[in-house]
């Protein structure tokens, strides 16, 4: 019975990781300006890495690479969004105009 | 039985997030400015710790997670060093 509970939270837990990560992909490569992409990455790629660490925190069980695993989950979570905001502070200070709605309305999709 | 088959979907979950990490290098060769570049590397590196730590589970080697903490690290060293430089001196050299 615990071992159905656990191997179904394990399958959800990666599914949605995947299509986080998904998201991330298309945001990533659709969006039009520097600082949209760094919004998604920031946000839907944390939480697609966490929720697939978390699945295989789960597949481990209790032994020591469950801690390694907790870690690197913790790190990611910290560490992904200031990596973000680093980019998008270096694209603010370079001169990188953000992308506002005017542009969009005159056809300048990149 | 139950145990095989979780060793599966992390090895097929891992072939998956390969491709999505596949993708990126269209916005890493494509992308305007360097910043854009970047943010692709760091996407790509975050994919690169995940499937890391599934083919550690996948294939029942707990020492992947070391290598897989280390890249986390530099990962997040290169963005911010980088992201840095270029304001600072106009460049990565």
């Amino acid at each position: 019975m615990i071992e159905q509970v656990r191997f179904w939270a394990i399958v959800v837990l990666v599914a949605f990781g995947l299509f986080f990560t998904f998201v991330s992909a298309v945001g990533v490569i659709r969006l039009p300006d520097v600082y949209a992409r760094a919004h998604t990455a920031s946000q839907t790629d944390t939480l697609g890495a966490g929720l697939a660490l978390g699945a295989v925190a789960l597949a481990l069980g209790w032994q020591h690479a469950t801690i390694y695993t907790v870690l690197l989950l913790f790190f990611v979570f910290i560490t992904n969004p200031t990596a973000a905001h680093a980019i998008a502070r270096s694209a603010a200070e370079s001169g990188i105009e953000p992308l506002t709605s005017d542009d969009l309305e005159e056809g300048e999709r990149r | 039985m139950t145990a095989d088959l979780i060793n599966e979907i992390f090895i097929g979950a891992a072939a998956l997030f390969v491709v999505l990490a596949i993708l990126m290098f269209y916005r890493a060769v494509k992308g305007p400015t360097t910043q854009d570049r970047l943010l692709a590397v760091n996407v790509l590196g975050t994919n690169t710790v995940v499937i890391l730590a599934l083919l550690a589970a996948g294939l029942d080697q707990p020492w992947f997670l070391d290598i897989a903490l280390i890249y986390a690290l530099l990962n997040f060293l290169v963005a911010v060093a980088v992201s840095k430089f270029t304001v600072e001196r106009g460049g990565v050299l």
